[in-house]
Formats: structure tokens, C-alpha cells, sequence
């Protein structure tokens, strides 16, 4: 019987942790006296977009950099609750921040390359983490623009400056970058919010593509974006998680009068 | 293939499923009725659950693309065209289930000499044609063959027309098929109804193809848009 209980336990625990690749637990931070997120739990499975949609100020790019603990630099931030990574709690004094970022990669709002070449740029990540075997890292560099849907356009130029790239092929750049040390989860804060629509759409084909080998969490102002390129939505409001749901659900027919009235544009 | 064209893909799929699933009843519904047999006739009520079910699918995939995907120009246009070929469909649908609903109903085999002379054999026949003929306009995009259903259907008002008349004259020689004689009349007008729907799916067609609009506009404007 014991042993009975013991099983059911541990099958218990090994389905939960198959399904979900992230999860939060009544998180709650603040910023010195300002209470940024409001006990927030929510759970994200494996190989699926989440998109974290709500007005400025909601929340939605503090929770973000809770999952790479960007938060971490901010002075006087305050974390209570649990966020766990593949069952573990990333802010448990085991985890090291600099093995917690190789597996979790993000992507700013405007893209940052360094000012080297393309190359040297997705590169980077590999050489800081002490890799320096030349065939290795042109094997993941190409591999990386790739996947970055950026190779076909850059295969004759990696010497250039990466300065030299359009917005787009900067952004996807970065992607590449963040891709080159083999996260498994990719954070994004409104990728495309700095890009014509013709990269805005590459970019979204990209997410799409990517989820295949990642689980991604991005946040959005555009809630056409977050309609087309995600599997599930998440509504924050005022440091509140207002409503999480599969995104047809949400742009269908959300539960909560504040989502509906949110993504008809009728305030926020 | 952007996300968008997968899904649009999906519901063109979708959409000639559910032609083919309605071809199949109004097949079944003239077989039922030509041989009286009332286990078919009960299989195509059964499959209406089917079409009905279907409908409500492709119904709230377009719902869902819609809100989604915020489609523009042609994409909308062929959204919008399949909510509204999708309800036609089902209402073909409709029809069939009421002929077999007939079917059941029949305490006779029908009177051969009745089908013959209502031509509602022939106006089964012609109603298939037309919604195949609609089928294969919707699977290749083709315009000019969606035009053609507006003079096919010509076929259908005529039996529609005259069946009036024939029928009377055969109740009035026939006084014990009263009963069967009315039930074919109310088949006749129901299949003309058929016609009604693929017009309206061919216009359908061509407002999404060709960004025109034919609703309302007579027989002779609906071929001079071309």
C-alpha cells in the first residue's frame, strides 16, 4: 500500500513536470514600496508560445525577466513565491545565473548586436562559455542562422559588421545569437515592436517555426501579433494575471470583462 | 507558408469535405427513395448530425481566423465566402435529410409513373450536377464555371414550374395516391431550393475570387459582370 502511494506519487510528479516547462508560483515583487506583480501563478507547457499581453505598467516584462532573473540587477527588488524551470526553482541557491541564462535566451524589444561581425556576433555566447574549437562554432553558427531563418542572407557576408544588417536582419540576429548556446526556453519582450511589418511578419514566422525546439514566452503590444503567433495569452492587469487561456479562447470569448474590454481597445 | 496560409489551407480542405460529405446525402436521399429503403433513408437522418456538427467546426474556425489573424483583401474575402458557402451546405444538407424524412414516411413504393412525369428523378440528378459543378468552381478557383450554375439552374425552376400542374392532373386520375402525390410535390419544391443554394455559393465564389458582388443582381447583369 505505502509502496502503492509512493508510485502514484512519483507518477504524479513525472507527468507534471512532462507537461509543464515553466510554472510560477504565487509570485509576488516589488520594487522597493511598489507591488509589481500580485501573487501571480501560472503554469506553461513545453514547446508552446505564451504570449503576455496588458497595458504598460501591468507587469508583463517583470514577469518575463523573473525566468532569466534580470530582475535580480534592479536595486531594492523584492521576490517571494517560486518560479521553476523543468521542476526546479530557478531562485534556489544551487542555480548559478550565468548556467540558469544558457538555458533560458532572450530577446530584447531592439535588437543590440555588438559591434563586430555577424559571425563573431552569434559566436559570442559560445566563446564566453569557454568553447574554442573552430569547426564546432562554425558548425553552430551556421546552424543558428538557420534556424534564425537569416542564413540564405547573410551566408556570403560573415566577416561584415553586423552593424551594417536592416532592423530586421539585426533582430533576427539576435535570435540567432540567443539560439547559438542552445536554450531551451526563449524570452522575447516585443521583438518586433522596432520593425517594419515585412521583418514584423518574418520575425512571427520565425516564433512560430522555433517553437518546434523551444518553449517562448513574448511580450506584446500588438494583440494582432499575439493572436497570430501564439498558443496561449496571458492578461495582466496592474500587477494581477487578470486571465491565461488558449489564445482562441481569449480572442474569442475571454472570461473577464477587463480582457474583453482590453482587447477591443476599449481601454488600456 | 505563413501560419495564416496553413490555416486558410486547412479550412479550403475542410470546406470541400463538407461538399463532399452533402453530395454523399443527397446521393443516398434519391437512392432511398427510388428504392424505398427506409434503413438508407434513416442513415442519411443519422449523418445529418454529421453535416450539422461540421458546420458548426468550420464555423468557428473562420471565427477563430478572424480573430486571430485579422485577414485582409482576398484572405477575408475567402473567409467570409466560406462562412457563408458552409451555411449554404448545410441547408442542402437540410433538404436531403427532409426527402428521406419522406422516405420514411411513404406507406407505398412511389408510383413510377408519377416520378416520371414530375421528372423529380431528374430533378435529383440536375441538383447533384450543379452542386458538383459548384464543387469543382470552389477547388479550382474557376469563375466561369461558377457563372455556369446560373443557367443550370434554369433546369430546376422549369420542373419547379410545371410540377403544379402534373401533379394536380395525376390526383385527379389517381385518387388513392393523394398522399404520395403531395409528398412529391413538397420533394420538388425542396429541390429547387437546391438550385437557390448553389447560386448563392456560386456568387459566393465569385466575390471572393473576383471581389464582386452579384447578390440581388439579375440573371442577365450576373453574366455581363464577367
Amino acid at each position: 500500500m505505502v509502496f502503492d502511494d509512493t508510485l502514484a506519487k512519483s507518477i504524479k510528479h513525472i507527468k507534471h513536470h512532462n507537461m509543464f516547462k515553466i510554472e510560477s508560483k504565487d509570485v509576488h515583487l516589488h520594487y522597493g514600496s511598489f507591488h509589481a506583480l500580485k501573487g501571480i501563478n501560472m503554469s506553461i507547457e513545453k514547446n508552446t508560445v505564451t504570449a503576455l499581453i496588458g497595458p504598460s505598467g501591468c507587469g508583463k516584462s517583470t514577469f518575463l525577466r523573473l525566468f532569466n532573473r534580470m530582475n535580480d540587477l534592479i536595486d531594492d527588488v523584492r521576490i517571494e513565491g517560486k518560479c521553476l524551470i523543468d521542476g526546479k526553482d530557478i531562485y534556489s541557491k544551487e542555480v548559478k545565473i550565468d548556467d540558469l541564462r544558457k538555458r533560458v535566451g532572450m530577446v530584447f524589444q531592439k535588437p543590440n548586436p555588438f559591434p563586430k561581425t555577424i559571425f563573431e556576433n552569434v559566436a559570442y555566447g559560445l566563446r564566453v562559455n569557454g568553447i574554442s574549437h573552430k569547426s564546432f562554432i562554425e558548425e553552430r553558427v551556421e546552424r543558428s542562422l538557420k534556424q534564425a531563418a537569416l542564413w540564405d542572407e547573410v551566408k556570403d557576408k560573415l566577416k561584415k559588421s553586423a552593424m551594417a544588417l536592416s532592423g530586421g536582419q539585426q533582430q533576427r540576429l539576435c535570435i540567432a545569437r540567443a539560439l547559438a548556446i542552445e536554450p531551451s526556453v526563449l524570452l522575447m519582450d516585443e521583438p518586433a515592436s522596432a520593425l517594419d511589418p515585412i521583418s514584423t511578419a518574418k520575425i512571427e514566422e520565425l516564433i512560430y517555426e522555433l517553437k518546434n525546439d523551444f518553449t517562448i514566452i513574448i511580450v506584446t503590444h500588438n494583440m494582432q501579433q499575439a493572436g497570430r503567433i501564439s498558443d496561449t495569452t496571458a492578461f495582466f492587469y496592474l500587477g494581477e494575471l487578470v486571465e491565461v487561456d488558449n489564445t482562441k479562447k481569449i480572442f474569442t470569448n475571454p472570461n473577464d470583462t477587463r480582457t474583453q474590454n482590453y482587447i477591443t481597445g476599449r481601454f488600456g | 507558408m505563413t501560419h495564416l496560409d496553413s490555416e486558410l489551407k486547412q479550412l479550403r480542405i475542410d470546406l470541400l469535405d463538407m461538399f463532399e460529405l452533402v453530395l454523399s446525402q443527397l446521393d443516398k436521399s434519391k437512392e432511398a427513395l427510388v428504392k424505398l429503403d427506409k434503413d438508407l433513408a434513416r442513415e442519411v437522418l443519422v449523418n445529418e448530425k454529421r453535416v450539422n456538427s461540421f458546420e458548426l467546426q468550420i464555423d468557428r474556425d473562420c471565427e477563430n481566423i478572424i480573430a486571430l489573424f485579422n485577414p485582409v483583401a482576398i484572405d477575408l474575402r475567402f473567409v467570409l465566402a466560406v462562412l457563408k458557402i458552409n451555411s449554404n451546405l448545410e441547408r442542402v444538407g437540410d433538404i436531403a435529410e427532409s426527402v428521406c424524412q419522406f422516405v420514411i414516411n411513404f406507406k407505398l413504393e412511389p408510383e413510377k409513373k408519377l416520378l416520371e412525369a414530375s421528372r423529380l428523378l431528374e430533378m435529383f440528378d440536375v441538383s447533384k450536377e450543379i452542386l458538383r459543378t459548384v464543387k469543382e468552381a470552389f477547388e479550382n478557383e474557376d469563375t466561369k464555371l461558377a457563372r455556369s450554375v446560373f443557367t443550370q439552374d434554369e433546369t430546376l425552376d422549369e420542373i419547379n414550374i410545371n410540377a403544379h400542374t402534373i401533379i394536380a392532373e395525376f390526383i385527379l386520375a389517381n385518387n388513392d395516391r393523394i398522399n404520395q402525390s403531395l409528398y412529391t410535390l413538397s420533394m420538388i419544391r425542396k429541390l429547387e431550393r437546391v438550385g437557390d443554394q448553389c447560386k448563392n455559393i456560386a456568387e459566393e465564389i465569385i466575390f471572393y475570387i473576383e471581389a464582386k458582388v452579384l447578390k440581388h443582381k439579375s440573371q442577365q447583369q450576373k453574366q455581363e459582370s464577367k
